[in-house]
């Protein structure tokens, strides 16, 4: 790619990829910046007019709104945390030498091709249901009173099931890493005297923190938007209206196109704001 | 104090013998130079006396006391590997400190010991640098800085030269060889290089297949090899080995006479070839020759330069005193 002429072909090739995406992302953003601005009931009058930033100051100071920021940084924070701390422990399991490692790799591996909808119904119906979850037979085992999952601990609940969903990706991203550590470092720190937790400490946790943080990005970003689990599970009930739902509630259910795309327009903007955050803190270790 | 002593160790990857019983002492300020072709067990022998393997049946001593069982970072021995080995996100001064901080040497006397070990190693102006900012040369004393700082009983060298190119081997094999004099710990160097081996060894292990082939000073294998192997492996370029008649000439099934043993002569010398390719390096000048009827080829070293071209005839004679005889099972004939 150093030539002049094989700089422009390799645009000229590119250049269908990028404007179907440019197209693919730019159409929808727009109509929703579009929308934002108007009022406009589809089942109540349609189109009525532009109304300018009304939108946008009834969805910030509906009372629902600040409850949604803090339930989706809850969902988004919870999940990452537990995805990378028993992510970074099952990947270092994974990658001992022991038998039917192949199996087990894949079996680690599968809940991520389980369809949300379908390991939010199984969650909901098999473990956490009160009266025939297994949680609950569990719980009746040791004579406790079972625990309704879903409306006592809504929160730790969401957080399981999408935790249990997104730990496989985590673990997979972090297991390649771990692989691909030198082991004559290990071997160096361990002549140079050090025990297994500072080996750890010192050389295998610097060693994953490129992965580690692109386990957080790829996470953020599709954490912001779960919908599906929600949807099936707490329908946004007990504190678990994120701002997906939120929004989705806003469109869908109370059919305010206008409202729904002002908040559409706060997610992206937040969404951003955290991207280019997250950049600034963990992208150091993505150069270098 | 560092004395080795391995008593009848052995070891084994799962039904594969890698090192068969063998024993072996290094004595204490020895500097020992493991070598043999790649494969032959050279670093799985060092990694049992570091303890990074286990040995399968034996007993490692450690200056008379046993060793067998004590965990790598507990036998006082340090080890310079092949990669380095460096750890990426610590600067040269931190890698440095490693062993110092893990075995909890105050601050003063850590900084001291760095400051010590950068003067002799001419790391003073990169102690801020990360590894990767650094050229080979300089992480290969990184790595020995950090041997050294530990004061270890002894130090364990894997191949810490095979990534460098040849201008900077020679000038880190010196570099070692004046460190191993000014220091006077022992060192086990291990190797596949013959010349390393020979340039800087008080005592040379030379290895095949996990067996000793022979222990001895660089000049007693060169002078003395104890069989058909190691007079092959020692000596650069090798030794001319024949067999056939010429051989039963010396009562022996094998001769073997060293390239700059055989004097070139202008006629009448009793062997005679053509030569082929001829290395000029200046001060020697090595010819192949072909055609003597004793061997495939045959390497001749004539000091200086020598007008001989491609395909010229030459006249050889080998000098009788320096002719090694070995039986048919390829051990020497005294
Ligand atoms: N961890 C291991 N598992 C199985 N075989 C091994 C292992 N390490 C080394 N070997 C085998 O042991 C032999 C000697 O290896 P090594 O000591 O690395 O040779 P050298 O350093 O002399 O080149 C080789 O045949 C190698 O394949
Ligand atoms: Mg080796």
């Amino acid at each position: 790619m150093a030539t002049k002429a094989s700089r422009s072909a390799a645009r000229l090739m590119m250049a269908p990829a990028v404007i179907l995406l440019l197209g693919w992302m730019l159409v929808p953003l727009c109509m929703t910046l579009y929308f934002s601005f108007k009022k406009y009931l589809p089942l109540r009058g349609g189109d009525l007019g532009w109304v300018g930033f009304e939108n946008y100051v009834r969805f910030f100071s509906s009372s629902a709104f600040w409850p949604s920021v803090q339930a989706t940084l809850v969902i988004v924070g919870g999940v990452l945390v537990i995805t990378i701390v028993f992510g970074i422990l099952l990947a270092i399991l994974l990658d001992q030498p022991m038998w039917g490692q192949g199996i087990v790799r894949i079996l680690v591996i599968a809940p991520f091709f389980v369809m949300p909808t379908v390991s939010a119904l199984v969650w909901k119906n098999m473990f956490m249901d009160p009266v025939n979850g297994l949680f609950a037979h569990l719980w009746k085992f040791f004579d406790a009173t079972p625990i309704e999952w879903l409306s006592q601990a809504s929160m730790t609940s969401l957080v399981i099931i999408v935790s249990w969903q997104w730990l496989p990706f985590a673990t997979l991203i972090l297991l390649t890493a771990i692989q691909s550590l030198d082991s004559e470092q290990l071997e160096a720190a361990e002549m140079d005297g050090a025990p297994p937790l500072s080996r750890f400490g010192y050389i295998t946790l610097p060693h994953l923190s490129r992965a580690i943080t692109v386990v957080v990005l790829i996470q953020t970003i599709f954490l912001l938007s779960i919908f599906a689990e929600i949807f099936v599970t707490t329908q946004g009930s007990f504190g678990t209206k994120t701002l997906t739902y939120l929004i989705y509630q806003r469109v869908l259910e109370s059919q305010n196109v206008g409202l729904g795309s002002a908040g559409g327009i706060f997610a992206v903007i937040l969404a951003n704001i955290i991207a280019i955050f997250l950049m600034r803190i963990v992208g150091k270790n993505l150069d270098a | 104090m560092g004395q080795i002593t391995l008593q009848q160790v052995t070891k084994k990857f799962g039904d594969v013998q890698v090192i068969p019983p063998l024993d072996l002492t290094i004595e204490d300020g020895e500097f020992t130079v493991f070598v043999g072709p790649s494969g032959c067990g050279k670093s799985t022998l060092l990694r049992l006396i570091a303890g990074l393997e286990d040995i399968t049946s034996g007993t490692i001593l450690i200056d008379g006391a046993d060793a067998t069982a004590i965990s790598p970072a507990k036998r006082g021995l340090a080890m310079v590997f092949q990669s380095y080995a460096l750890y990426p996100h610590m600067s040269v001064r931190k890698n440095i400190a490693f062993p110092m901080r893990m075995a909890g040497i105050d601050k003063a006397e850590q900084d001291r010991r760095i400051e010590q070990a950068a003067t002799a190693l001419n790391l003073t102006d990169y102690l801020d640098r990360r590894p990767g900012q650094l050229s080979g040369g300089q992480r290969q004393r990184v790595a020995i800085g950090r041997a050294i700082v530990r004061e270890p009983a002894a130090f364990l060298f894997d191949e810490p030269l095979s990534n460098l190119d040849a201008a900077l081997r020679v000038g880190m094999r010196l570099e070692i060889s004046e460190l191993h004099k000014r220091l006077e710990t022992t060192m086990i160097y291990v190797t596949h290089d013959q010349v390393e081996a020979m340039t800087m060894a008080d005592k040379i292990v030379v290895l095949r297949a996990g067996h000793i082939e022979q222990v001895g000073s660089p000049l007693d294998l060169y002078r003395t090899p104890r069989n058909v192997f190691v007079a092959g492996f020692i000596g650069s370029p090798k030794m001319n080995l024949i067999e056939g008649p010429e051989a039963a000439k010396h009562d022996a099934h094998t001769i073997g006479i060293r390239p700059e043993h055989i004097d070139v002569v202008e006629s009448g010398g009793l062997w005679e070839g053509r030569v082929g390719v001829a290395e000029h390096l200046g001060s020697d000048t090595f010819f192949h020759v072909h055609d003597t009827g004793l061997a495939e080829m045959m390497t001749v070293r004539v000091a200086g330069e020598v007008n001989l071209r491609h395909g010229d005839r030459i006249h050889l004679n080998p000098r009788a005193d320096q002719i090694h005889r070995f039986d048919d099972k390829g051990l020497r004939i005294q």
